[in-house]
């Protein structure tokens, strides 16, 4: 393939960031209520790729998190499972025996996470090694500095090549959001990367701040849908870090309806990135179920 | 450059299917609570600080367009009741307003903002409820921003001798003042705080479709304890108000409303020596550039159309796309349409309201119709209209001409010609070939683009990569046909002063 | 200290219960103001506040270039929120100053009485001083439209003035009218955007302690306004030297103080500003404003 593959950035967009906001927050005035914020909080539920990404993780962590995984709360019935558990590579193994007939899948992180500062070789070991464990689904991060330099073609490459490496496994691609400055620089990316093979787009590590926000969730949906017109492929979305109440897990998912429709409204088409949320949507749950406020006491915490 | 084997071979093939809105998760019915709102049965005047029954006892209905349901009987002032209000108004310039230290009275208007502030959620339900237009819009929209109409006015007071340099101030006298149904309280504070703040009173009449905001209001203005006679509020219909209009006490005449009323109010006062600033009619200029922000001008567009039903005087009513990216900006706009919830003005999820009146809706019909006829492509969102009330579907028509009725006159309604435009001076012929001027919009990424077509056009206000922003700095008027004076900012403050 | 004519206002400090009353009543002790809390001076020293006649003495804190240094980096952290915040909500802030000022009247009357004036004097400066809050809340929406300007330069620019915030600023309140001159001198920095160190007047700082309390009360945020009491021969010259401070205000005709301000200030080129030590002299209006404003120019081609 020739560098005219690479998408024509003349042809993308601007981004309007107040034009955004103001988009953003017609979506957190909506009002979900009754069956449908109940609706909505399962459906969060579902979506989520519940995660623990830490220095300190050992096997014994990571099944408490596989079980947590599909036994939300035992005592509410009809719950879903998460969608995804989300480990390092080295604790794939783990997580897959965990989760052996639960329908959970296990996505790892990879290509010298989450920094990305690596030779390429590195990383496309560090991402054979995840399949070969038995990974479902590869989180891959950009070379931001690359990106930031205006090397469009290196970034693309290495994403196809970590395509390649992946095979059969799902590729999502961390754009790590909170070091791109602008949202011209993210339509950007977004853009390159789905054009260079990713099966997501994600927008963070969770590792700096900011992480996920709804401006710039709205800014990737978009570049989704322009790039679902070009090509009829539907990508997915996953915003990750920074969203632990359940109150804003549902704005995402208006936002998400508002600009994407029904086709994205599915696990197989976006997920949170997430830990504590869980318990906040139980909680909510819990409280629209029992019409009393909550405590986290009364939730797992694992 | 390696590509992966997985990336499809249908790179560049068009889109097939469309983005389904239809989703199976639905918002859930959420009615603002309106427990806390009562109407009387039937409202008098507010004359010299109360509330008396018109001379002739006549009396007309309000509705709520939603529901069709009558809300309350509303005062037909008469000629004598005009007569009344006249006085009373000129009895408190004469005697206390005219005579009150100006700080004074900069205390009474904020007092007033103070108060709306406080009674915000109460004016948003009525205004919502009388007028047809979102819960949400109002909330957000027109109530804090009539109250900080009211605060930015109530500073101007003691403070005119920077207004205009080398002149001495003074106020006019009485104000008769005529608003439109579109905007109800904001015009009321629109055209009542810069009257007070330049030491005028006021006799102002709201629109027939919409009294219950300003009623509410005098009773803000009692509350407030405005000395009586200061703001008089009368209410009627358009004979109600040629006889404001015509009256010999009045100093000064402000109307906002239709441009052939407009007219007819200029007829009336040739050579009468009143003082008349008119804000009027408008078919805005909506230019999107192929540099654009593309997903934020069709949010533009949206605003600019289809939210408050598209009774906006300066709504972006002609959309001229460039042509390079003109069907990307129709499909997107389709899409866009499609998730506009259109329904129960007390519903917080609703973005279009009810149409104001019976009367409107029609006339938005008749010039549907009409752009069929002409030859337009309709199309129209798939969103169901509630059976009882008066509604109108968000509306586009494509492949219009400039020279089609419905690209000419003003609709007032969610009914949105397009048409596609190849460089920056066939726009700009476009967008002034009107005899209006009251708005434009003008999208691009490009700084001196905005500078240059801003400049070239013939309007009073242009918005550049946003529409409908309004601001009580912001100085708000026309071009034209569209009227002139403006209303917000400094330049407000013109219609009601002269020079000594 | 300039005193007037003593009277027998009341026996104990102001705001509490008289002396002979059977209840022990919890005196007042005053702290200073910095950051958003009330601290005393780091230095832990005070001084006497010279009061009306059998009156239990008072004592304010003597505060230290350092609980001025604090305040210098509490005003620059504040200054990007305050200075971006919008004139609109600065205006309504200012606004509600006022309100919360007008429900503490008697307190303040009170407390002016006891520094040393009359029942009627007080209360007029308190009337005025309440005014001058509500003209420069007023102004906070307006000064940008009368001082700000299109030019149009001989060439295909746009080309536009605008006011903008000098940054920190440090006053030194007038001697006498311990509220009207204080607030005469605070509001239009602040109105303007700026944010501020005050160090109140050496005989009359009580009021201003109890203003501070005011000025949190009003949803003011933290650092926008410091203040802070002591002796003004201590505080003056590093009022006008720290380096991290743009302009400074004197209130005052002393010609030595001046030229000393103006040898200090002249160490990172701060503005200075003097100002009479008059009430009569400081009427609220919007030059004042612009005494702590920059004006900014930006040019823009206009063309395709």
């Amino acid at each position: 393939m020739t560098t005219s593959e690479l998408p024509d950035f003349s042809l993308v967009p601007r981004v309007d960031q107040i034009g955004i906001e103001e988009r953003v927050k017609r979506f957190q005035i909506r009002s979900v209520k009754k069956e449908s914020k109940i609706e909505a909080l399962k459906l969060a539920l579902s979506m989520i790729d519940l995660t623990t990404l830490e220095g300190q993780d050992t096997p014994g962590k990571v099944r408490q998190l596989c079980y947590k995984g599909h036994h939300l709360h035992d005592s509410y019935p009809g719950l879903p499972n998460v969608a995804a558990i989300c480990v390092y590579p080295s604790l794939v193994g783990v997580a897959k025996k965990e989760l052996a007939g639960s329908g959970i899948r296990v996505a790892s992180v990879a290509t010298s996470f989450p920094s990305g500062q690596a030779s390429q070789s590195v990383k496309l070991e560090d991402t054979r090694f995840a399949t070969s464990e038995g990974a479902d689904e590869v989180d891959m991060v950009i070379s931001r500095g690359a990106f930031l330099r205006g090397e469009y073609a290196y970034v693309f490459d290495e994403i196809a090549a970590v395509k390649e490496a992946c095979g059969r496994t799902h590729l999502k691609v961390i754009l790590e959001t909170g070091e791109l400055e602008t949202f011209d620089k993210i339509r950007r990316a977004s853009t390159l990367a789905m054009h260079a093979g990713a099966d997501f787009i994600k927008t963070s590590t969770g590792k700096i701040q900011p992480a996920a926000t709804l401006p710039v969730t709205l800014v990737m949906l978009q570049a989704i849908r322009d790039y679902y017109a070009e090509t009829g492929r539907m990508v997915g979305m996953k915003p990750a870090g920074g969203i632990s109440l359940a109150k804003l897990s549902i704005h995402y998912l208006v936002m998400l309806r508002e600009t994407l429709g029904q086709s994205w409204m599915t696990p197989d088409r976006f997920r949170f990135g997430a830990s504590r949320l869980a318990n906040d949507l139980l909680m909510q749950l819990v409280k629209e179920q029992s019409g009393v406020y909550q405590s986290i006491d009364y939730f797992s915490n694992d | 450059m390696k590509k992966s084997s997985t990336v499809p071979s249908g790179k560049h093939q068009r889109k097939t299917a469309g983005l389904d809105f239809e989703t199976t998760w639905q918002y859930a019915p959420a009615p603002e609570n309106t427990d806390h709102i009562k109407f009387q049965d039937r409202y008098g005047l507010f004359i010299g600080g109360k509330f008396c029954t018109p001379k002739q006892e006549t009396y007309f209905t309000t509705q709520s367009p939603s529901t069709e349901k009558t809300l309350a009987e509303i005062a037909q002032a008469g000629q004598d009741d005009i007569d009344r209000a006249v006085r009373a108004a000129r009895r408190a310039y004469d005697t206390v307003w005219s005579k009150m230290k100006s700080a004074e009275r900069g205390k009474y208007i904020y007092r007033i903002a103070r108060l709306l502030q406080e009674r915000a959620r109460e004016f948003a339900i009525i205004e919502s409820i009388d007028g047809g237009k979102p819960i949400r819009e109002s909330r957000d929209v027109d109530i804090p921003l009539a109250a900080a109409h009211f605060f930015y006015y109530a500073g101007w007071a003691d403070k005119l001798e920077y207004a205009f340099p080398a002149r001495r101030v003074q106020s006019l006298g009485v104000a008769g003042q005529i608003i439109p149904w579109n905007f109800p309280l904001l015009m009321a504070a629109w055209k009542i705080a810069p009257a007070l703040a330049t030491g005028n009173t006021v006799v102002l009449k709201p629109a027939e479709s919409t009294p219950l905001t300003a009623l509410r209001l005098a009773e803000v203005i009692q509350a407030a304890d405005l000395p009586p006679g200061v703001v008089n509020i009368v209410t009627g219909a358009g004979e109600t108000g040629a006889a404001l209009v015509n009256h010999p006490g009045v100093d000064k005449i402000a109307f906002t409303g239709s441009t052939e009323v407009g007219k007819s109010i200029l007829t009336s006062l040739a050579g009468s020596g009143t003082r008349f600033t008119l804000e009027l009619g408008g078919k805005a200029a909506n230019l999107i550039f192929e540099d654009a922000a593309i997903d934020q001008a069709v949010e533009g567009i949206v605003n600019g159309i289809f939210l408050n039903q598209g009774h906006v005087c300066c709504a972006g009513s002609r959309l001229y796309v460039q042509e390079a990216v003109a069907e990307q900006v129709i499909r997107k706009l389709k899409d866009r349409m499609e998730s506009l919830i259109v329904g129960d003005p007390l519903d917080k999820n609703t973005d279009i309201g009810a149409i104001n009146s019976r009367q409107q809706r029609n006339k938005i019909r008749r010039y549907i119709k009409l752009g069929q006829n002409e030859g337009a492509e309709l199309y129209q969102s798939s969103c169901t209209l509630p059976s009882k009330g008066f509604w109108c579907k968000p509306t586009l028509f494509l492949n219009a001409s400039q020279s089609h009725r419905i690209v000419q006159e003003e609709i007032f309604g969610p009914v949105l010609p397009i048409q596609s435009f190849r460089t920056v001076e066939e726009a700009l012929a476009k967008a002034n070939n009107t005899p209006y001027g009251l708005s434009g919009g003008v999208w691009t990424d490009k700084g001196a683009k905005i500078f240059n077509v801003t400049r070239a056009m013939h309007a009073g206000v242009i918005w550049a990569n946003t529409f409908n922003k309004f601001d009580p700095t912001s100085p708000f008027g026309g071009y034209k046909e569209s009227g002139f004076g403006r209303e917000g900012g400094l330049h407000g403050l013109l219609p009601y002063v002269q020079f000594a | 200290m300039a005193k007037t004519k003593r009277t027998r206002v009341n026996k104990a400090r102001p705001g509490n219960s008289v002396r002979n009353s059977r209840r022990a009543s919890v005196l007042r002790t005053y702290k200073v103001y910095i950051n958003g809390k009330f601290p005393r001076t780091e230095s832990g020293r005070s001084y006497e506040v010279a009061q009306t006649d059998d009156a239990a003495p008072i004592r304010a804190c003597r505060c230290s270039k350092k609980d001025f240094r604090e305040s210098v980096n509490a005003a620059r952290s504040a200054f990007t929120g305050w200075s971006t915040a919008g004139a609109y909500l600065r205006g309504q802030i200012i606004y509600r100053i006022a309100e919360m000022l007008e429900g503490r009247r008697e307190q303040f009357i009170s407390e002016l009485c006891a520094n040393g004036t009359t029942q009627r004097r007080a209360a007029t400066e308190m009337d005025a001083a309440l005014d001058l809050l509500v003209n420069y809340a007023g102004w906070a929406d307006k000064f940008q439209q009368v001082f700000s300007s299109v030019n149009p330069v001989n060439s295909s620019h746009f080309n536009f003035s605008v006011c903008e915030p000098t940054g920190v600023v440090s006053i030194i309140a007038p001697h006498n009218d311990g509220l009207f001159g204080l607030v005469a001198n605070l509001a239009p920095v602040i109105v303007g955007g700026n944010t501020s160190v005050v160090l109140a007047s050496e005989s009359q700082p009580l009021c201003a302690v109890t203003l501070a309390e005011v000025l949190h009360s009003s949803d003011v945020p933290a650092g926008v306004v410091n203040i802070l009491t002591g002796l003004e021969d201590e505080l003056v010259s590093h009022f006008a030297s720290h380096m991290d401070v743009n302009a400074v205000v004197y209130c005052g005709d002393d010609p030595s103080r001046i030229k000393l301000i103006q040898l200090e200030a002249a160490r990172n080129v701060k503005r200075v500003v003097i100002r009479p030590n008059s009430q009569a002299r400081q009427q609220p209006n919007p030059y004042f404003i612009l005494d702590t404003q920059e004006i900014k120019t930006t040019w823009h081609p206009i063309g395709c």
